[in-house]
């Protein structure tokens, strides 16, 4: 599947299969996945509990290994890559936003933002400064030193996209970014989703259940039982 | 103050309680195993304090049982050997039974020549040599009875029976911290006249001799010698160094040795297995966050680095605590035991063990969960948050 343009796909899948061994069974996830993810674009992942979207935007990340094919992230074949390669590679150009935020709860708001950066060779100074712009984006410039447990879902889910803007990622991957949160809160957080992907360029793919959600992406890509239907 | 400093210190005051309550736990193992190493060193007092250069000889039976005055000619007359003093045990009681301290007859100034260790002021001991009834004493035992030059002091004889008066005319410092200062000592001439004006069949008797030899390597030569110039006498003898006899002295208790060694290491032991229990619970209860930190991009070694620092920092900082508060705990517990252990402080060697045992409780107990959280898939760390 592709998105019926003719330029280089940022993210090229082809071939993809995933499937877990227990005992002498072997439990397909993923089956024979091909897609195209272009630069800018914002990919919902759609599918029931167990079809496989989790698992296909993790191994877009590179914080799982597939079974079979090839998955082509800005030319490079993340498959191949080595554990610590890949520890590298994620470093500098994949942003985590996780449904439960996934901050850590010793470290402010700053501090978790300024977290990616401390992986680079920038200097304070210059940490400093792009962690207050990510965190202004956000709008949180008033919450800088306050720790996770001091700060509302909504707030804490802001502080984590921040975290995956920091280092300025090739793409941002979201597990159901949305699924902790009030029907209020979660429209902020699309919205915001939404302006980095129209304002800034930002690629975006997430994984979820809501309709509404979805429909603030750009495609939609629906999974049934390891395989894609649309 | 760095990043990965700061990460270490919050985490492991996350939960104070837990924190706390294991750093008391290695307090109290480290000022355990520091008292029990100190016991240990206290009981090897002896043997430490002894010199390469002095050889003991005593009768080839048993140290109950004591050699002619006339070897002493002969034991001079030995190649390598420079200088020779006699000294018997008097076993006395000073007052009551509960005050106990050794004494010592000794002969003349040779024996204090070859004790160096034992520092006089040549002015008292002039005044010992020169007085029959003249005592010197450790600087320890004199302040405990508040003796002074010039004091009496009379001690009542169990082996030679009496009541012998002293006069104190020399108190003795030792050259460092291993040095007794519990002993006394007085003139083996005193002793022996005495004795054989009393009991005439026992005079002229020598427990022991302490022999100065002039090369330290020559000392198995030399024993040798010694022992066979009195081969098929009636008091056969048996020379050793001076280490070796007093580990003569230890061996006999060697039992109660080897099981304070082996509770001193056992307490490590089981302060190791808590310590490492928390960590792992520490470690499984933020498996989410280390998959996280993996995600972004931080690597396994990272991670694993984290629990290791914090495991070291916690049990390192109990056993800076516990190591400071070995002293005064030593101190209370030698001045108790003042009578059983004259030599007791806490030594640099145990210190060492005492760091080092502390670096081990925290290394060994950071191993097992440093490998899970640093092998724990970035996925399934992840769950672990749900």
């Amino acid at each position: 599947m592709n998105d019926g343009t003719d330029s280089a796909p940022l993210v090229a899948i082809r071939g993809l299969g995933k499937h877990y061994v227990r005992g002498d069974q072997i439990i397909p996830v993923l089956v024979d996945i091909n897609l195209d993810v272009r630069e800018g674009d914002f990919v919902a992942l759609m599918g029931p509990s167990g079809s496989g979207k989790s698992t296909l935007l993790n191994l877009v990340a590179g914080i799982d290994k597939p079974s079979a094919g090839r998955i082509l992230v800005a030319g490079v074949d993340i498959a191949q890559l080595t554990d610590s390669e890949l520890a590298a590679w994620r470093a500098a150009h994949v942003g985590f936003i996780f449904q439960f935020y996934n901050l850590m709860p010793v470290l402010t708001a700053f501090e978790n933002v300024e977290l990616p950066l401390q992986l680079t060779s920038l200097a304070r100074r210059d940490r400093r400064e792009r962690v207050e712009n990510a965190l202004s984006l956000v709008g949180l410039s008033d919450r800088m030193d306050h720790y996770p447990n001091e700060l509302s879902g909504g707030q804490q889910q802001r502080v984590a996209i921040a975290r995956a803007l920091i280092a300025d990622p090739t793409i941002i991957v979201a597990d159901e970014p949305t699924g902790d949160l009030d029907r209020v809160t979660a429209e902020e957080i699309l919205d915001l989703l939404q302006g980095l992907n129209r304002e800034l360029g930002k690629t975006i793919v997430m994984v979820t259940h809501d309709p509404k959600a979805a429909g603030r992406a750009r495609r939609m890509i629906h999974l049934e039982k390891g395989v894609l239907v649309d | 103050m760095p990043f990965v400093l700061r990460l270490i210190l919050r985490n492991a005051f996350r939960h104070r309680l837990r924190t706390t309550l294991t750093m008391t736990g290695i307090v109290v193992a480290i000022v355990a195993f520091g008292l029990l190493r100190t016991i240990v060193d206290a009981w090897y007092a002896g043997v430490e304090a002894s010199a390469s250069t002095r050889l003991i000889t005593r009768n080839a039976i048993s140290l109950v049982f004591s050699m002619p005055l006339n070897y002493e000619q002969k034991l001079r007359q030995v190649p390598g050997v420079a200088s020779v003093a006699g000294a018997n045990w008097f076993g006395g009681v000073y007052i009551t039974e509960s005050n106990f301290f050794p004494q010592f007859a000794i002969q003349g100034a040779n024996f204090l020549d070859m004790y160096p260790e034992f520092r006089i002021s040549a002015e008292e001991r002039k005044a010992y040599l020169v007085d029959r009834q003249g005592a010197i004493a450790g600087r320890k035992l004199a302040d405990k009875y508040g003796w002074k030059i010039g004091d009496q002091i009379p001690i009542r004889g169990t082996i030679f029976p009496g009541t012998w008066t002293f006069t104190l005319r020399a108190i003795y410092d030792g050259a460092d911290a291993k040095t007794d200062e519990t002993q006394f000592f007085f003139h083996w001439t005193f002793l022996n006249e005495t004795v054989k004006a009393r009991f005439p069949r026992r005079g002229d008797q020598v427990g022991w001799y302490v022999i100065e030899i002039r090369d330290p390597t020559q000392a198995a030569e030399i024993s040798q010698r010694i022992d066979a110039t009195f081969k098929n006498s009636l008091a056969e003898t048996l020379t050793e160094t001076e280490k070796a006899f007093q580990l003569g002295f230890v061996a006999m208790t060697e039992a109660i040795l080897v099981a304070i060694q082996a509770v001193s290491f056992v307490i490590v032991l089981i302060i190791m297995a808590v310590m490492a229990n928390t960590m792992a619970m520490t470690a499984r209860e933020r498996y989410a966050e280390y998959a996280t930190m993996k995600a972004i991009g931080f690597g396994n070694a990272f991670v694993a680095g984290l629990i290791f620092a914090e495991s070291v920092g916690i049990a390192l900082a109990g056993g800076a605590v516990g190591i400071a508060l070995t002293f005064p705990v030593a101190n209370a517990f030698g001045g108790a035991l003042a009578t059983l252990f004259p030599v007791f402080f806490v030594s640099e060697e145990t210190m060492l063990m005492q760091v080092c045992a502390a670096t081990l409780v925290g290394v060994v107990a950071a191993l097992i969960p440093a490998w899970r959280a640093a092998h724990v898939k970035i996925v399934d760390g992840l769950r672990a948050v749900a």
